[in-house]
């Protein structure tokens, strides 16, 4: 059982939590992830962790309530249990040897670039970023933000704060000025991560991606979070979460995550006709 | 008195109708008055020829004798003697290769059912409260106090790591078992069925364990959670690696990463670990009008039945050589085409066709067993004759490799290049000191009582190694 420290809404749909999870807060590093199991009739969803104070054996989780799981992790509250919480997994994002980089971001996605920039930051990289939401009152972690970059950016789709528009008219921008950057780092929903990619590629930058799929165990045992990166399987839990975005195949990856579409919609109505003491 | 009967006394079955939807054990275990009459067809050879095929040598004829007697408590004994978990042998063995391969009664008829009489003799001892009169202790040299002062970590749960924390256990040591997953078992939770395996008897063993004050540690993954090098900081004296052949192999075909295909680990984690067929919990599976099932093993039959307890249209294996080849165990195949599995022999997928990401095809060539005329062996070709089978769910069980989250952390383990840890086959020693390995993870996908008789081989040599050291 693993305790709820701290709760904190980020906003309508976000919220971040700090549990107790000393053999995660141990070894973890900018990157990895978590697998959780809210109680004992849930599934079991991978989550990047935002921030960890190892001495106090505490990690931070942002999450989004899209789907049952995270519907039932929101109940919780502070001083409540999560049942099962395993990690660290996957492998740490590689940020040696940058020094000028741009971060680009969006939605929830935020939750894991934060502390890759913190970590290019604290790497004496300078960082640019660019973070994407939908309207203004969607906009988190705005502050945490601007500390760990040197030039921020903010869209929003509907122009309510920030520039009008994506992520990616700012970053082919930014590229068109200046493409004298080492890498980018694009952290998000995979339609964004794809056109990040697709503006990278005619800049020929290196840019990588931190790929989210489906998952069982996140020890490589089930296989349902493969990708095609560069042609050959690979897996997102312990040969990622981060690949080479050039090389992955995202409209492989976007299919399989609908695998189970139907089944999640389902299973969520029920939940929340549930709640809601139907 | 012999039993000249030259058939195995038949299994009773859960009825027809039954399986088709629910995932109850299948088989029902013999009565008292059936495994008295099998355990009459035992020869009770001198020689044993039975013992020597079986992977932990359980002296099989006295057990049964004894069951002959009605001494059930007595048998049960004897059995544990070599083998911590004959409730979990008795069912998934492929006995037909080990020791009933070599019984006496099977040169004219059928050999004697020893699996079905290990699983009526453990069965008694969990359902019916008949205890042995040892209470689950070994006549073995125990040091307990020398034991006691050492702690020991297993790393993987699986039924190799399960049989070194119950010897080990036995002699007095402190153990701690490791699972990366949040319930023990390994391939017991997660693979094996509950109409194969329930997991009554898994908790029963897991129950057991506990009570011998080993602690099963869930939800920690060692090589991410704890370093091998942290164990050692951490004060364990010794440390046996079972996480096992957890990783599936591909096909490689074009298509493979289509929505709808399964690796058979995946599917069967979400029936099995997940519990998909329960509606009460969460996890997802998809309502399948055609499953295939490529492969031809126990796992393969496994995901065929699962598949078809969910009613889709129809469920067929695919596989590349003949019904004879299959690896799986005979009384798998018997169930599988029992319950309307349907057989496409000498056929192998070449590749995948779908559409908006889903798949919709499997394309096949049929294949044929040549011979090598250098070594003699058998060897399977493509032909070049093409079908095609309608599929929205197709189940990929062609074997599993290593796993490789302690193979990348570089503790001083040596692996070869399938990414086995390389052990000396007579100690399970690795190229670590105090670091020893045994099951799938050095073997290869391989068997239960294999994994098994590794855990408790390594427990002995654990226990070698740590007393001569005082």
């Amino acid at each position: 059982m693993f305790k709820i420290l701290k709760k904190e809404i980020l906003n309508e749909s976000i919220s971040k939590m700090t549990i107790l999870a000393p053999n995660v807060a141990k070894n973890i590093q900018e990157g990895q992830f978590i697998i959780l199991r809210v109680d004992e009739f849930g599934e079991r969803i991978p989550l990047t962790v935002f921030d960890y104070d190892r001495a106090n054996g505490t990690i931070d989780i942002i999450y989004q309530k899209i789907g049952t799981t995270t519907y039932k992790l929101d109940q919780k509250q502070e001083n409540d249990y999560i049942l099962d919480v395993v990690g660290p997994l996957g492998k740490e994002t590689e940020l040696l040897g940058y020094k000028k980089t741009i971060v680009v971001s969006g939605g929830v996605g935020i939750a894991i670039a934060y502390p890759v920039a913190k970590k290019l930051k604290k790497l004496s990289a300078s960082v640019d970023f660019i973070a994407g939401f939908r309207n203004k009152d969607l906009i988190i972690l705005e502050n945490d933000i601007k500390a760990v970059s040197d030039n921020f950016d903010v869209t929003t789709d509907d122009g309510s704060n920030g520039k009008k528009g994506f992520v990616t008219n700012v970053l082919e921008e930014k590229l068109s000025e200046n493409s004298d950057f080492d890498v980018v780092i694009a952290i998000g929903p995979l339609p964004m991560m794809k056109a990040v990619c697709n503006v990278t590629k005619k800049f020929n930058i290196k840019t990588i991606v931190s790929m989210t799929a489906i998952m069982i165990d996140g020890t490589g045992m089930c296989g349902g979070c493969r990708l095609n990166v560069g042609g050959k399987i690979k897996f997102a839990c312990v040969d990622g979460p981060d690949f080479d975005g050039h090389e992955v195949n995202f409209d492989e990856t976007m299919s399989r995550l609908q695998a189970f579409k139907s089944e999640e919609d389902k299973s969520l109505k029920n939940y929340c006709n549930l709640l809601k003491g139907v | 008195m012999i039993n000249k009967s030259n058939v195995k006394e038949p299994m009773p079955m859960l009825r027809d109708e039954e399986r088709k939807t629910s995932f109850k054990e299948v088989e029902l275990g013999f009565s008292d008055e059936c495994a008295i009459k099998e355990a009459r067809r035992c020869l009770n050879c001198k020689n044993k020829p039975c013992v020597s095929g079986c992977p932990v040598n359980v002296d099989i004829p006295k057990f049964i004798h004894l069951v002959s007697e009605g001494k059930i408590d007595f048998a049960y004994d004897v059995i544990i003697e070599n083998n911590s978990f004959p409730a979990i042998c008795g069912r998934v063995c492929p006995q037909e290769k080990q020791c009933e391969a070599n019984c006496v009664r099977g040169i004219k008829g059928e050999p004697v059912a020893i699996g079905r009489l290990e699983r009526y003799v453990a069965d008694k001892h969990i359902f019916d409260g008949k205890k042995s009169k040892t209470d689950n202790k070994k006549e073995k040299i125990v040091n307990n106090i020398e034991c006691g002062k050492h702690k020991i970590a297993i790393v993987g749960s699986g039924p190799s790591g399960l049989a070194c924390a119950s010897e080990l256990a036995d002699f007095g040591f402190k153990v701690d078992v490791f699972e990366a997953l949040h319930s023990c078992g390994g391939v017991l939770a997660y693979g094996i069925p509950e109409f194969r395996l329930p997991k009554d008897i898994l908790n029963y063993e897991l129950e057991n364990l506990k009570n011998k004050s080993v602690n099963l540690i869930t939800n920690v993954v060692i090589g991410k959670s704890f370093t091998v090098d942290e164990l050692f900081e951490n004060g364990y004296s010794a440390v046996y690696i079972s996480t096992g052949a957890g990783l599936p192999r591909f096909m490689n075909l074009p298509g493979e990463g289509l929505a709808g295909i399964y690796y058979a680990n995946e599917y069967l984690t979400r029936v099995n670990l997940m519990k998909a067929y329960n509606p009460q919990f969460d996890t997802p599976i998809q309502k399948s009008k055609n499953v295939i099932v490529v492969g031809g093993g126990n796992v393969a039959m496994d995901a065929a039945r699962c598949a078809k307890r969910f009613s889709p249209e129809s469920v067929t294996v695919v596989y590349r050589r003949t019904e004879e080849d299959m690896p799986a165990r005979k009384e798998e195949i018997l169930h599988a085409k029992q319950e309307g599995i349907n057989f496409m022999f000498l056929s192998n997928p070449t590749g995948f066709l779908g559409s908006n990401g889903k798949v919709e095809t499997v394309k096949c060539s049929k294949m044929k067993i040549s011979k090598d005329l250098e070594s003699g062996k058998n060897f399977v070709e493509p032909l070049n004759e093409f079908f095609e089978l309608k599929a929205d769910t197709v189940i990929i069980a062609i074997g599993n490799e290593s796993n490789k989250i302690i193979r990348e952390e570089n503790s001083g383990i040596d692996f070869d290049e399938k990414g086995r840890i390389i052990v000396n086959e007579e100690t399970l020693q690795t190229s670590r000191k105090h670091v020893y390995a045994g099951g799938d993870i050095v073997t290869g996908a391989a068997t239960v009582i294999l994994a098994m008789g590794a855990g408790k081989k390594a427990a002995f040599q654990i226990y070698k190694d740590l007393l001569n050291e005082k």
